[in-house]
Parts: C-alpha cells; sequence; structure tokens
C-alpha cells in the first residue's frame, strides 16, 4: 500500500463513511509530531437523492476546509500533495477512508466442525471487520434442507467456506459446498454479478469445490484458515476478504467507484481499521487490551491478549436501532438492577421501543440518562460474553498433560481473555464517548466489565480510531501520535480486589505514594464501598495494598502488591464492592448502594 | 453539521408517489411504460428455485460414492415423479434387488460422486410482483421491476408491523385522542383499513383479528401488548413480514398518545376511499417507514387541506413551525416553535446541546434537545 505521495506525508485527510454521518479529521505534522487539528461530519450520502458517497466525503472536507483555513478541495477533487504552488494552506499529502456504510460487510461462514474449522472461519471473517449473519457446519444439527433454506435466505456480501485441515477430510468440506450451489445463493446488493464466495479449506478439496462452485459463484481460492488442528493461519484469507469486499461488495454501492478512486490507500471495513490501530497499539506498547465499541446498532469488541488479537461483533446489542435487543436478551430486571430507582415495566418498555423508533434522540432528564447508561451496562456485558466465548484457544488440540495438572486440567478452547491480565479498556461510542461526566463512562465500563485487581480505562474522545488503523497502514507513526495525543482520553485506574465479604467489613489496606512530594495517602478500604483518589492525567502514584485474608490482589490471597498506578479525567478508583460484583438482593438496599456508588463517583448533578 | 432540519413524518394530502417495485431475483417484466395499474396488477413475475431434498443414496444402497453413477437411473437435469425410482442395485438375483425412491417431483439437481448425495430440486414457484399502488408504469428494469407513479394523499407512521395490503378506509374512533375500544370494531370493518384514535390494546387487537380487518392504524400502543400480538420480543425495528392477521400501524408510538390532530384529520377527509398501506418498518441506513398511501384522481385535491413542503425543500425547521416532542419528559405532545438559540445550550444531563423553545397548545414553554422533536411535515 503506497499513499499517492511520492514525497514525506504532512497533512492528511481521512473520512469514515458511516451509515448516517461521514466524518472526517485532519492530520498535520507539527514539529516531529503528527496531531489531529480539525474536524468535520456530514450526513452519509449513500442513499437516495444523492446515491453518492463521494457528496458526504466532499461535504464533511470542506467542513474542516471552513475551520482549518486549509484549501483541500478543488471542485469534487482533493488537491495533492500539500503546499501546491508554495501555499503551505493549499492541499493534503494524502486521503484515506474507511466505510461501514450500508450496512458493512455482511458474511456468511461455514465449515466442518462447528467448534474447529467452522470457529476458525468465524475467527477470520470478523477479524477482516465482517458482521458474521450465521455460521454453517457439518455438525450444527441443522438438517441440509435447513441449511439450504438458510443459505438461500441470508443473501449475504460473500462466503467463507473452509473446512478440513490439509490432508483432512474432503468429503465433509465438498458436503457443505454441495449445498451452497444447492441453495444458488444470491448477493445482497445488486441482481446481475456472482456472489463472491473464497474457499479457504483443506488444499485437497480444491478442485472438487472448484467444479461445483466456481460456475455459481465468484469464487477465490485461498490458503487454509486451519490448515493444521494446532494451527490457524487467518491473515491470507482476511487479506482476501478486504479484497474482495473492495472489488465485489464496495464497487455495488452508489459513488464507491470514486470514492476507491480517490483514496490514496484501500478503503478498509470501519470495524476492521479499528481492530488494527488496537493491535498496532498493544503490541507496540506490549500490554493486554480491550477495545469496545458500542454503537447504535452493533457492539464491537476487540481484544489483544499475549499479543493474539481477536474481534468479536454482536450484531444486535446497540443503544439505539437495537436497543430493544438490549433489554430482550439481558432482561428487565438485569437492566433496572443498575438504575438508582425503581420503574414500572411498562413504562420502561415503552421508553425502550420508543428510543428504537426514533434513535436519534439524546436523554433530556437525568432519568432518562440513568436508564440508557443501565441498558448500556447490560449491552457491553453481553458483548463481552459473546466475545470471550469465541476468544478462545484453538480447540480440538491435543495437550501434553504432566503431573502438576492433576488437580487443574484445563481444556483446549479456554478463553484468551483473562480479566486479570488486563491492562487496558478503551471505550469508544456515543455512550461513553459523550458521557456528560467521565466519571459515568469509567463505571459502565467498570460495572459491566468487573476488572480485576489493577486496570486503566480510557475512552476514544472524538471516534477517530477507525481513521488511525487505515492510517496505521500507510504510516504506523503517525498513527500512533495521533492516538496516544489526541484520541484516547485517560479515565485513570480502577483498582479492584477479588473476593467478597460482608458490606462494611475490611476488604483491603491501601497506602497511595504520590510522586509530587505531599504526604501518602492511607486508609481501609471497605467491602461495599468506592473510594476515587483523585490522580490527574499525565500522573503517576504507587499504590501498596495489602487485602484480607480471603482477597486476592493477583499475587494469592491475602497477599500484598505494589503497583505503579496512572491517574486520568477520573483518578484513581478502588472498588470494594467485590468480585464477582453483587448487588445487594433487596430492593430498598440495592437503591441505597446504587445511590452512594454514584455520590462517592461524583456521577450525576445533586 | 450546518443545518438545524430535523426530519418528521410526512402526513400531506396531495404529492406524487413514485415507488421501485423489485423482484427478489431476476424474471420477467409484464408491464410498459405508461400502462395503468391498480394494486393488485402483476407488474412481474419471476420463478423462485424449488426446495431442494438431499437423498443419501450411498447410504441406502450399501455403495461407494464413485460407484453411484452406474446405479443412477436418472442423470442430472433429469425429471423424476414422487416414488419414480432415482437408483437400485444390480444384483444377481431380482430378490435382492434394493431400490431407492424419489422424495418429491422435481429434477436431479445433482449427483455427487464424493459424498454420495443425491441432490433433487422440486418445480420452481412462481414469484408475483404486484403494482401495490394504483398509477402509472413509468420506467421498467429489464427482467429487475418496474417504476409506478401515483398522484396521492400520504401518510407516514412510525412503526408498524405486517406486509402491503389495501382496502377502503373506516373510521372507527370519533376523535384522535379516543382510545379504541372492542366494541368499536363491528363486522363492518372486516376488509377495511380502520382508523383508530389514541391507543389499542391487547382485546381490540384480537378482535380485530377475529373479525378480519385487513389494517389498523393508531396513535399508540404498549410494547407489552406488541409481544402478546407477535410471540416474542421484537429486538430489531425490521419489520414487515410478520403475520397476525392483519396490518398495524403507529402514528406516533409507544404508550397511550393521541394521533396528531392533522394526520386524523386527513384519514378522516379520505375514509371510504381505497388505500394502500404497508407496516413494514426498518429503522437504519434506507429508513422505510410504514405508509397510507391513498390514490388521487387526476387535478383531484382534498377539501380543506394545503399541501406542504417537506423534507429538504422545507429548508430547515423554523420559526412558528409546528412540531411533536418525541421524548421525555413532554413525549407525545405537541406545538410550535417559538425560538432556535444557536449556541449549544447545557440541558439537565449536563450534555450540551443545540435546542429550541417550544410553545405548547396550553400555552406553556420549554426548551427542548433539536434531537427530540420532529417537524410535522406536509
Amino acid at each position: 500500500m503506497t499513499p499517492d505521495c511520492a514525497g514525506p506525508l504532512r497533512v492528511i485527510v481521512a473520512t469514515d463513511c458511516g451509515s448516517t454521518t461521514t466524518k472526517a479529521i485532519l492530520i498535520e505534522k507539527i514539529g516531529e509530531t503528527y496531531r489531529q487539528t480539525y474536524r468535520g461530519e456530514a450526513p452519509t450520502t449513500v442513499e437516495a437523492p444523492f446515491e453518492d458517497v463521494t457528496r458526504g466525503v466532499l461535504n464533511a472536507i470542506a467542513e474542516i476546509e471552513e475551520l482549518s483555513g486549509r484549501t483541500i478541495l478543488d471542485g469534487d477533487r482533493i488537491i495533492t500533495p500539500s503546499g501546491v504552488g508554495g501555499n503551505q494552506k493549499v492541499g493534503v499529502d494524502l486521503y484515506i477512508s474507511t466505510s461501514s456504510a450500508g450496512g458493512g460487510l455482511q458474511m456468511m461462514v461455514a465449515g466442518v466442525v462447528q467448534s474447529m474449522t467452522s470457529e476458525s472461519a468465524q475467527r477470520c471473517a470478523l477479524g477482516a471487520g465482517a458482521i458474521v449473519m450465521d455460521v454453517l457446519s457439518a455438525n450444527d444439527g441443522r438438517l441440509p434442507h435447513e441449511k439450504i433454506e438458510r443459505i438461500r435466505a441470508l443473501r449475504p456480501d460473500m462466503i467463507l467456506l473452509s473446512g478440513g485441515t490439509d490432508g483432512g477430510t474432503v468429503l465433509h468440506v465438498v458436503e457443505m459446498a454441495e449445498y451452497i450451489a444447492a441453495a444458488e445463493p444470491r448477493p445482497r446488493l445488486g441482481m446481475s454479478y456472482n456472489l463472491p464466495l473464497i474457499y479457504a479449506g483443506n488444499k485437497d478439496a480444491r478442485e472438487r469445490v472448484t467444479d461445483i462452485l466456481g460456475k455459481k459463484t465468484a469464487l477465490t481460492v485461498t490458503d487454509n484458515v486451519r490448515p493444521t488442528l494446532e494451527q490457524e493461519n487467518l491473515a491470507p484469507a482476511r487479506s482476501t476478504i478486504h479484497d474482495l469486499f473492495l472489488e465485489h461488495v464496495m464497487a455495488q454501492a452508489p459513488g464507491y467507484k470514486k470514492l476507491i478512486a480517490m483514496a490514496g490507500a484501500p478503503i478498509m471495513p470501519t470495524p476492521g481499521a479499528v481492530g488494527r490501530i488496537m493491535e498496532t497499539i498493544a503490541k507496540k506498547q506490549g500490554i493486554n487490551l480491550i477495545g469496545v465499541d458500542i454503537g447504535g446498532a452493533t457492539t464491537d469488541v476487540f481484544s489483544i491478549f499475549q499479543g493474539l488479537f481477536n474481534r468479536t461483533v454482536s450484531a444486535n446489542l446497540g443503544m439505539s436501532y437495537s436497543i430493544s435487543n438490549v433489554l430482550a436478551e439481558a432482561g428487565l430486571a438485569n437492566i433496572m438492577r443498575w438504575a438508582p430507582f425503581s420503574i414500572d415495566e411498562q413504562d420502561l418498555r415503552n421508553r425502550i421501543k420508543n428510543k428504537m423508533i426514533r434513535p436519534t434522540t439524546v436523554p433530556q432528564t437525568l432519568d432518562e440518562l440513568q436508564i440508557e447508561q443501565a441498558i448500556a451496562r447490560e449491552a457491553l456485558r453481553l458483548a463481552l460474553i459473546h466475545h470471550k466465548s469465541l476468544a478462545t484457544g484453538l480447540k480440538g488440540v491435543q495437550q501434553e498433560r504432566s503431573i502438576s495438572d492433576v488437580f487443574e486440567q484445563t481444556g483446549s478452547g479456554a478463553s484468551l481473555v483473562e480479566m486479570g491480565q488486563l491492562n487496558l479498556i478503551v471505550g469508544s461510542g456515543g455512550i461513553l464517548s459523550h458521557a456528560p461526566r467521565r466519571a459515568q463512562a469509567f463505571l459502565m465500563m467498570v460495572d459491566a466489565y468487573e476488572p480485576l485487581g489493577c486496570t486503566e480505562l480510557a475512552v476514544d474522545s472524538i471516534f477517530m480510531m477507525p481513521h488511525l488503523g487505515v492510517l496505521s497502514t500507510v504510516d504506523e507513526q503517525a498513527a500512533t501520535d495521533v492516538f496516544v495525543c489526541d484520541c484516547l482520553i485517560s479515565l485513570g485506574t480502577c483498582v479492584a480486589p477479588i473476593g467478597q465479604g460482608p458490606w462494611g467489613e475490611r476488604c483491603a489496606d491501601y497506602v497511595i505514594t504520590l510522586y509530587d512530594g505531599r504526604e501518602p495517602i492511607n486508609g481501609t478500604l471497605l467491602f461495599g464501598h468506592l473510594l476515587v483518589v483523585p490522580l490527574p492525567a499525565g500522573e503517576q502514584a504507587t499504590l501498596s495494598i495489602t487485602p484480607a485474608r480471603s482477597v486476592d490482589m493477583g499475587a494469592g490471597k491475602g497477599a500484598p502488591i505494589e503497583r505503579r498506578v496512572r491517574g486520568g479525567a477520573v483518578g484513581l478508583v478502588l472498588d470494594g464492592r467485590g468480585r464477582p460484583l453483587q448487588l445487594p438482593t433487596n430492593e430498598n438496599e440495592r437503591v441505597r448502594a446504587i445511590k452512594e456508588w454514584h455520590k462517592a463517583l461524583e456521577l450525576y448533578p445533586d | 453539521m450546518g443545518h438545524t432540519y430535523t426530519p418528521g413524518l410526512t402526513v400531506t394530502p396531495r404529492t406524487v408517489m413514485s415507488k421501485r417495485r423489485l423482484l427478489p431475483l431476476p424474471g420477467t417484466v409484464l408491464v410498459t411504460v405508461g400502462e395503468a395499474v391498480s394494486s393488485a396488477t402483476v407488474v412481474a413475475r419471476a420463478e423462485l428455485p424449488g426446495k431442494v431434498h438431499v437423498v443419501n443414496l450411498v447410504n441406502q444402497l450399501g455403495i461407494t460414492p464413485e460407484e453411484l453413477p452406474a446405479y443412477m437411473l436418472k442423470r442430472t437435469g433429469e425429471p423424476i415423479q414422487q416414488g419414480e425410482v432415482l437408483a437400485e442395485t444390480k444384483p444377481f438375483l431380482e430378490w435382492f434387488k434394493t431400490d431407492v425412491r424419489s422424495p418429491i417431483t422435481g429434477t436431479v439437481d445433482t449427483v455427487s460422486t464424493t459424498t454420495g448425495q443425491v441432490i433433487l430440486r422440486a418445480p420452481p414457484r412462481p414469484v408475483e410482483l404486484f403494482a401495490y399502488l394504483d398509477g402509472t408504469v413509468v420506467e421498467t428494469f429489464p427482467g429487475q421491476g418496474v417504476r409506478v407513479e401515483s398522484a396521492c394523499a400520504f401518510i407516514q407512521g412510525i412503526f408498524g408491523i405486517g406486509g402491503e395490503t389495501w382496502g377502503a378506509m373506516a373510521l372507527a374512533a370519533s376523535s384522535p385522542d379516543q382510545e379504541l375500544t372492542e366494541s368499536m370494531l363491528t363486522p363492518d370493518h372486516a376488509g377495511k383499513i380502520v382508523i383508530g384514535g389514541a391507543f389499542v390494546g391487547a382485546a381490540v387487537l384480537a378482535r380485530a383479528k377475529e373479525i378480519g380487518v385487513k389494517a389498523l392504524v393508531v396513535g399508540g400502543m404498549h410494547d407489552q401488548d406488541l409481544r402478546a400480538l407477535l410471540g416474542y420480543d421484537l429486538g430489531v425495528a425490521i419489520t414487515g413480514t410478520e403475520q397476525v392477521g392483519f396490518t398495524l400501524i403507529l402514528t406516533e408510538g409507544f404508550g397511550h398518545i393521541p394521533m396528531a390532530g392533522k394526520t386524523f384529520a386527513l384519514l378522516t377527509q379520505l375514509v371510504g376511499r381505497k388505500a394502500c398501506v404497508s407496516g413494514a418498518t426498518q429503522i437504519r441506513a434506507g429508513v422505510i417507514r410504514p405508509e397510507i398511501i391513498v390514490p388521487l384522481a387526476p387535478g383531484e385535491d382534498v377539501k380543506g387541506m394545503e399541501a406542504g413542503q417537506s423534507g429538504e425543500a422545507r429548508g430547515g425547521v423554523k420559526i412558528g413551525d409546528p412540531v411533536r416532542v418525541i421524548r421525555e419528559p413532554y413525549f407525545g405532545r405537541l406545538g410550535q416553535v417559538v425560538g432556535l438559540p444557536s449556541e449549544l445550550t447545557q440541558i439537565p444531563t449536563e450534555s450540551h446541546v443545540r435546542v429550541m423553545d417550544v410553545r405548547f397548545s396550553d400555552g406553556s414553554q420549554a426548551v427542548i434537545p433539536r434531537a427530540n422533536i420532529e417537524v410535522l411535515e406536509g
């Protein structure tokens, strides 16, 4: 991937074409560091009457022109490179974009064994930024005609067929290919082209699969996603998905051919780009990270643990279009346990449905805001459960046992998401990024994820991770600079001892040593309490904590630890509510506890 | 974003509706440009591939997949009748012969020498595409469908369930704030598009089904009654395929909400006329709202009603515009814009948002986020 300028990158304009809004940012090199300087947005113009995505892109860039005083557009053309005619306020060196307009990339995946090749194929598609509409497997319990009917009904943008390790089963892979052929699947967009299908299964079955599907689909054969049981090879198929997304899916969407021609790097699906920047940062800093983007329709969760990247998308967990589904999945009781008041079920149900049918409305009253934030906790919690179930080690792998495994055996396919090993949680999406007080975003994430031990939290300031993800494919340094300086807003650190105890009893003793010469802060954290120690962004402190005998801070029950912790907009939060977090079952006590926690973090105005 | 336009639902006594009617898969267009059509006119037809049946012959015949072609009596593409022999063994003694008969009438789609299974396909099913509107074909898309144009009165709802239907409109409520009760639905409403007032409950929905109304248009309902009607909790607002016995359209939302006066007045004017309605709702990119379309004769106007401008043509929300509040604490109330401050204003949640001042019909006034109002269009 090469930028379409030969010279150095000084000025970059990037857009993300979302379903409703196209967001543009300007990045400039100031001194030796890249900084995000201006942003603009305009309605996305994929739908009638415009039916040309570039109109929205040009409008969003025009807003940046207005704000920055830089001339970027010459009619419908982006001026490159910067400094044309000696004027430093003219042109940009690179234009890049991501897109999730028109519903993003919707895929169906198929494999042989549900927990092995199908799961690898699913991870591959999700990692590429797709929404996986269904996963079909030879052993998924559905009868052949049910599989065929399902394939026909789905109308995905693309199918990924895997199955069999190299040299393994051919029979079942061919069987799946035959079902797909019998279904004669049609693509979601357009009638005039064949559905793109990627075959990434047993190499011995390639010929037969080509015979069966070659004429009925736009078939691309790539390396097996699961060449052996012990090995997953997702990169080639993932890259093919990106190529086909551009060639087939995007080319069908109005105006995208023009957009592809305008851009200096391939257009990426938005979630694929977000995953890319998170992976880059986690690897660069050597940390374990969970990122979440909670949108109106979907919630994306990204994780990088021990360098292994995983992404899942919970397609129907969101804060507006899908808000009603959060209620359906979580249940009313789970949502209402987070609210500092009781509410009639009928009233709440109607309010949630009204938000679903009018998704752009905003809470005007405090109780409306608190209800939305209660729903967000459940959406975040459910999306993480979904993520944990898929972000696993490879299943079906033979394991060698030693005598030490006699007492504790873990099966293959355990979740990679170890909350005790987690360093950073990054939240994104309107409900987190635009929460009126930063502490609200902090507590929403802590309540939903229940981090263990010491975990930092941050939010994406203005949702520029997609832009930075695609930028990282061109210039990693520029993307990292902006991510660190302008994208992330550090909220602080959550310190959560593991264990439970009677409310009001000692959970842990702590000493916080600040580096500015002030007296150390010490005290006792009680079960059921939340404490906040102000520690501004950019500052650090040393935390010494001695847990009670039944409580673990990561070093074993009762064992003291010492950690360097970072501050943020909220500060250092000592969470004595226990892990797993339990709320009082008595309604009056629950409301009282929630109100106390809110007060401790000054979550809402009095 | 530079403009302050908050899109609303269109309620207009006269507009020109242009609808693309497309087949789900390639087929034949049956009408030509300029042709007059009515709702029930079939404008295009296609054949849906038939259902498939998978028969694992090798297991039943006790042979290997490679041997399968030698045992087949029917080849790929050949027609076959239900009960007809599909494949058989050729033993030395006839008495030991095993045969497998076709479970369906159709054709042999594939014979696999890898998996040993034979896929049979039932005959294709015809799919007919109706014009839906009374109007004129103004464009054809070869193999795909047509565009039909119609002069009509047009009312958008906020949410609906159930597909396209048409019939004569009948009024069941006498005012926009009247709740629809069981006794207000009579056998005369069978096959009709019935207009209610503020609210419909579970018992009335059951009565509507029993009578056989084609569609019900009301201000609001409780989510709990929707769940009972559907049999499940609707998670995502993509509807139009539900089969609950009738099409249901809400004009305002969930809860006990009077129908907007203008909507009720227009619907009242059109009682007795034919309406084409759809409950299909999709609240994502490419928004689809439920609709009530009443075709008008050339040059006809609905008495006492004036068509306004809608959408971007209005040039955004202005002082004096009629609006409806679409979020608590003033949810469902109608008023008029009396102030449009340009600066961001802090609201009780502490968010800083753009707001507008709205005066309600009782003379009271409130500051409301612009995102929480809808302009009454048309």
